[in-house]
């Protein structure tokens, strides 16, 4: 069972997020992964061992392969989009309260 | 202050429910919310986003348009329309992203009552279908991808 910490975490990178949504369409090999990304085999591997600690995907070996899947029932699509909504919120919200800080040291300086 | 002071729940399968707390009245937050130069200042999304276009006309039928550009050839904007404006309590509005196809009609009601010596705001919106959902990660993985390729050139 892993934590929603590790879930989360291994959400937190857009890069996997983004290899996440290609494994919804199906499964890929690194070499499939790396392509699209224009990123190293090796970078993505490595994006790939913490998908796969987080419990997020699975790979089976087939030859020299070892394609990767989305992991059954593990993360819906939905949770995914959650996530980047709230990234995005909180980034907003923290510099509106800077704003609104500098509103309120404003007033205090000229009142 | 701890990172606990928003919520982001689902309500149902239509909706997300967000709460968050300012250390502001809801005067100064309704009017974060309906004031262009100060919505430029903080409605920006990831870091590197400039909102140059904010037209906003805040009456109950009016329109608004805000224009995001990342400064590298990239940008999206939205168009929308105010259903209703009670001043420091309440904004209920429709909107739609441009990427560049509209997406469905997002219904937000936006709300923001005295809380102690600040304001609780709750943003309620619909929450928008998988087609949708799955424009916007695009469109963020985009923007993020370039964030990810400058911090692996820093670890190789």
């Amino acid at each position: 069972m892993q934590t929603l910490d590790t879930t989360f975490s291994a959400l937190s990178d857009p890069t996997r997020r983004a290899i996440l949504s290609r494994l919804a369409a199906g499964e890929a090999t690194v070499m499939e992964l790396a392509q699209p990304f224009a990123m190293s085999q090796p970078a993505v591997s490595r994006h790939l061992r913490v998908l796969e600690k987080a419990g997020l995907i699975t790979r089976r070996i087939e030859g020299a392969k070892r394609p990767c899947r989305l992991a059954p029932g593990c993360i819906a699509e939905i949770d995914q989009w959650l996530e980047l909504l709230r990234r995005a919120l909180e980034t907003n919200y923290a510099r509106l309260d800077r704003v609104l800080a500098a509103q309120t040291k404003e007033r205090k300086d000229n009142p | 202050m701890t990172r606990t002071k928003m919520t982001l729940k689902t309500e149902g399968d239509q909706h997300v429910v967000v709460n968050r707390r300012f250390a502001a009245s809801p005067e100064a937050v309704y009017r974060a919310h309906t004031e262009p130069s100060i919505i430029q200042k903080w409605l920006l999304g990831p870091d590197g986003w400039t909102m140059p276009v904010c037209l906003i006309d805040p009456r109950g039928g009016g329109k608004f348009r805000y224009e995001w550009v990342d400064g590298k050839g990239n940008g999206f904007y939205v168009t929308g329309e105010f259903v209703a404006l009670e001043p420091f309590r309440r904004i209920v509005h429709v909107e739609r992203m441009h990427l560049p196809d509209p997406t469905p009609e997002n219904h937000v009601e936006t709300t923001f009552e005295p809380d102690g010596g600040g304001t609780l705001m709750t943003m309620r919106m619909t929450l928008p279908d998988a087609k949708t959902r799955e424009a916007m990660l695009a469109t963020g993985m985009e923007h993020g991808m370039e964030a990810s390729y400058v911090r692996l050139e820093t670890i190789l």
